[in-house]
């Protein structure tokens, strides 16, 4: 049976690898095996099987890779920036993202009127905008999408962003059971009405932001969590999803009712996941992939050699690496010691060594530049001033110092060495002996979230192109602070930032509070901050442009044709 | 009952244990599936999810709802892929491991017997120098460099095969060799092992002495004996194959389940990791199982 089978497969012959099944059939069926060999065939034709059955998969018009396979595409409770990738091209909010700076362009909303004082939105949604399925998308949709998002119930991570909306805040922290009492109305079909708690600055660019893109009320009903699991699922963004296999890819097809389908050109898009930088690059130099999207898939050895390349375009991004202070034990209980400890570090000899990507160097937690920003310098390299320091708290030449920890997780290079490169330079310039401690993931946020380590490395990733999304970490009551360190002074002034009326004078006050943070009480001392970087031919794809807050939408990329 | 029946009543009571001894393994370590770098947007929210997945519910009687619904067969929901559950990764994930692994299988055997019987009969000459020389290759050089190192000649130098994804036969070449390979050195020194014992024990004298050909010596009466540790080893190294190579497919990129042997607990996906262990017992049960039935078929001696 199994001669038959294996010469009537075309394909079992054609790999080569069952060349020797041929022979070793007839030796096994000689051996009164044959039962057994059949089993084993069996299992081999099935293989083949379910392989011959994959017929070869249409190249699409465009190929991303994404990074790691997403762990939720729904836009109000997703976190991770591959998610949020596959969801922008699915979904879209009142405005989108400018493709060539991050700024906020009309989307759903055609046009939008600001009330004087900045505190009501009136937004005009396109008649014509439809779900992918034909439903029209409409207002009472929009109020419905956002009262979702605020329910704690839903537990929607970014609800936070909803802060800025009338009773959103008390909405999302459960003092206030009614969600209909958010701070957002529909005036009728095509108006959306939203009462802000104080001016912000950045609304605009929060309506680009996932957690605000409205979600298909009747799906969502119907299926409950798993809508977003819905065949057909109903889509507002420029594609729609045809297809989605985990750890594989998903395919997705233009979506005609998309109200800007003119502009979207390339017809057919496969988004790969996978957390391989290697196998990543191997596509693309392939030409199997036209887009590495993701920094993250990007082999970090390489970075600064395939950074020089005309197809990997780097640009500054809104991200920054601090280090945080554990400010409820010693010897980091007193700021002088953290003082001394920002001023022992040559930030700039683990950039250009270690990181070798041209990040800047800066003792801020803010990047430079975030929404027109300019942080204070921090505690610049001055070893001098910071053994000062440390004989003031007493310890001079670091005698007595007690032993101490930096924590970092594993994962990355670049996480080691940086702590090694701060053991050196606080052995040098303080005489401090540091221990290393490398945590896997989760335990390192466990122990960092239970005050459970001396010194720690931190991250973060601005959600909007605002310094108050870096610095609203810090407050006394955030979930983000980490460090132990409350002070009334800094969360009186982040609340006198959000209540000023005038741009300038709000970032002002901004950097009063920054100073404070990172010049005065240092809870917590920066690093670097971050550069991004992505992939893509410009002879093969157009319509992407390096930002700064990292967002490529969908409705501009195509495919150049030769 | 014989006692091959007491074994496969014994399954139950032992995946039962596995699933005990894991659950509360998982729970004991640092760390829970919402743990992230950014906070929750408030203890109410917090607390709507920990009562979602019955987190607010002593540990007990989250295990005892655990152990209903896999009697049912619900495996729950992944904590981290929050739009799928156990049951529907481990549908669109096992089949792919299944084929990979049932091919690389067939290269392990088709290429390790044959290899294992030449070093053997050719034993001391250039064959089996050549034959040691390639199965020592095999199980020294680690899959991780195996893998890349066949993509970089066959697939970025002469462009044969596609250097990753899963998709149709060409795609599969590649990381079927990279993992069978290794496990086919393997069975090429267990095969060339046995072939060496057998070759010295009187029943193939007296087969000899009847006056057989020596064709017919070695493929009845040596082969067949020589093949009991090979069988042995084929239990545990199919359910390794089957379930799928991290390593492997984390190179070639392919949607198996090797990927969630390993993140699955780093993100602390309690439930997909509780699948993983299950689905990886139920495999190396049966298969051992399996293994031992073939052998007591094929050797006569263990029957008795």
């Amino acid at each position: 049976m199994i001669h038959s089978l294996v010469q009537q497969n075309a394909l079992v012959r054609k790999t080569g690898v069952f060349c020797c099944l041929h022979w070793w059939a007839g030796l096994f069926e000689s051996l009164r095996l044959g039962l057994s060999v059949r089993a084993l065939g069996g299992v081999l034709i099935v293989g083949v099987w379910v392989l011959a059955g994959c017929s070869p998969l249409e190249r699409a018009d465009l190929v991303l890779h994404n990074g790691p396979e997403p762990e939720t595409i729904d836009p109000q409770i997703l976190t991770g920036q591959a998610d949020g990738r596959i969801a922008s091209a699915l979904f879209e909010g009142l405005t989108r993202f400018n493709p060539t700076n991050g700024t906020a362009m009309p989307g759903l909303a055609s046009h939008w009127e600001i009330s004087s004082d900045g505190l009501t939105y009136l937004f005009f949604l396109r008649p014509e905008a439809r779900w992918s399925t034909g439903e029209p998308i409409e207002a009472n949709e929009v109020v419905w999408s956002w009262r979702r998002a605020v329910t704690p119930a839903t537990a929607a991570d970014y609800a936070s962003q909803f802060f800025c909306i009338r009773k959103g805040r008390a909405i999302v922290n459960g003092e206030l059971r009614d969600a209909s009492q958010l701070g957002a109305e529909a005036l009728d079909a095509h108006t959306v009405r939203v009462h802000l708690e104080n001016p912000t600055p950045y609304f605009l660019e929060l309506m680009a932001s996932r957690v605000f893109f409205p979600v298909p009320q009747r799906a969502v009903e119907r299926w409950g969590d798993h809508w977003i699991r819905a065949e057909p699922l109903p889509c507002s963004g420029p594609y729609q999803l045809l297809s989605w296999r985990v750890n594989d890819r998903f395919r997705l097809r233009r979506n005609p009712q998309y109200w800007d389908a003119a502009q979207v050109t390339a017809e057919r898009i496969d988004i790969l996941s996978g957390d391989n930088p290697s196998t990543a690059l191997n596509l693309f130099l392939n030409g199997e992939v036209d887009l590495i999207s993701d920094r993250k898939i990007i082999p970090g050895e390489l970075g600064p050699e395939l950074a020089a390349r005309p197809d990997f375009h780097r640009f500054d991004y809104l991200g920054q690496d601090f280090i945080r202070f554990n400010t409820t034990r010693k010897p980091f209980q007193d700021a002088r010691v953290r003082r001394a400890v920002a001023m022992a570090l040559d930030r700039s000899r683990i950039t250009a060594h270690i990181t070798r990507m041209g990040e800047r160097p800066s003792a801020a937690v803010t990047p430079a530049g975030t929404g027109g920003y300019q942080p204070p310098a921090g505690l610049s390299y001055d070893p001098a001033t910071a053994r000062r320091l440390l004989a003031e708290a007493g310890y001079p030449e670091g005698r007595g110092f007690p032993a101490i920890e930096y924590t970092f997780n594993v994962g990355s290079r670049i996480y080691e060495q940086t702590g090694v490169e701060i053991q050196s330079m606080l052995r040098e310039h303080l005489g401090i002996r540091v221990e290393l401690r490398p945590l896997e993931w989760k335990t390192y946020l466990t122990e960092m979230s239970a005050l459970n380590y001396d010194f720690i490395r931190g991250s973060w990733v601005g959600d909007y192109d605002d310094p108050m999304t870096f610095l609203d970490c810090f407050l006394s009551d955030s979930g983000n602070n980490r460090t132990g360190w409350k002070d009334i002074r800094y969360d009186r002034l982040l609340q006198a930032a959000a209540a000023e009326a005038d741009p300038q004078r709000r970032l002002g006050i901004l950097r009063e509070a920054e100073t404070l943070l990172v010049v005065e009480a240092v809870p917590v001392t920066g690093l670097y901050s971050h550069v991004g970087l992505y992939a893509a031919d410009p002879r093969k794809v157009g319509g992407i442009w390096p930002n700064r807050m990292d967002e490529h939408p969908f409705f501009s990329m195509r495919r150049i044709r030769p | 009952m014989r006692p091959w029946m007491a074994r496969l009543a014994l399954i139950p009571v032992l995946l039962w244990m596995v699933a005990t001894l894991s659950f509360f393994l998982l729970r004991a370590v640092p760390g829970g599936p919402f743990d992230r770098e950014r906070a929750p947007a408030s203890r109410e929210a917090e607390a709507a999810l920990k009562a979602r997945y019955h987190w607010d519910e002593p540990l007990w009687r989250q295990y005892e709802r655990y152990l209903g619904n896999v009697i049912r067969g619900d495996l729950g929901p992944s904590l981290k892929y929050r739009d799928h559950s156990v049951n529907d990764l481990l549908g669109q994930t096992v089949p792919v491991s299944l084929s990979l692994g049932a091919m690389a299988f067939g290269v392990a055997i088709g290429l390790g017997i044959p290899l294992g019987a030449l070093g053997a009969l050719k034993r001391g000459g250039w064959a089996d120098h050549a034959a040691a020389g390639l199965t020592l290759v095999g199980v020294c050089v680690p899959v991780f460099v195996l893998g890349p190192l066949l993509v970089l000649v066959f697939g970025l130098w002469l462009g044969w095969f596609p250097v990753a994804l899963w998709g149709p036969w060409q795609n599969a070449v590649l990381p079927t060799l990279t993992l069978g390979l290794y496990f086919a050195a393997r069975v090429a020194r267990w095969m060339r092992e046995g072939m060496l014992e057998v070759l010295r024990s009187p029943h193939v004298q007296t087969a000899r002495a009847k006056g057989l050909s020596e064709t017919a010596v070695i493929l009845r009466h040596v082969v067949p004996v020589a093949l009991v540790p090979v069988i042995s080893y084929t239990g545990p190294m199919l359910a390794d194959l089957l379930t799928g190579s991290f390593v492997v497919e984390n190179v070639f990129q392919i949607p198996g389940t090797g990927a969630f042997f390993i993140n699955s607990f780093f993100s602390r996906d309690y439930t997909m990791m509780m699948g993983m262990v299950l689905f990886y017992s139920v495999l190396l049960q049966v298969l051992n199982l399996m293994s031992d039935l073939l052998l007591r078929w094929v050797d006569p001696r263990i029957r008795s």
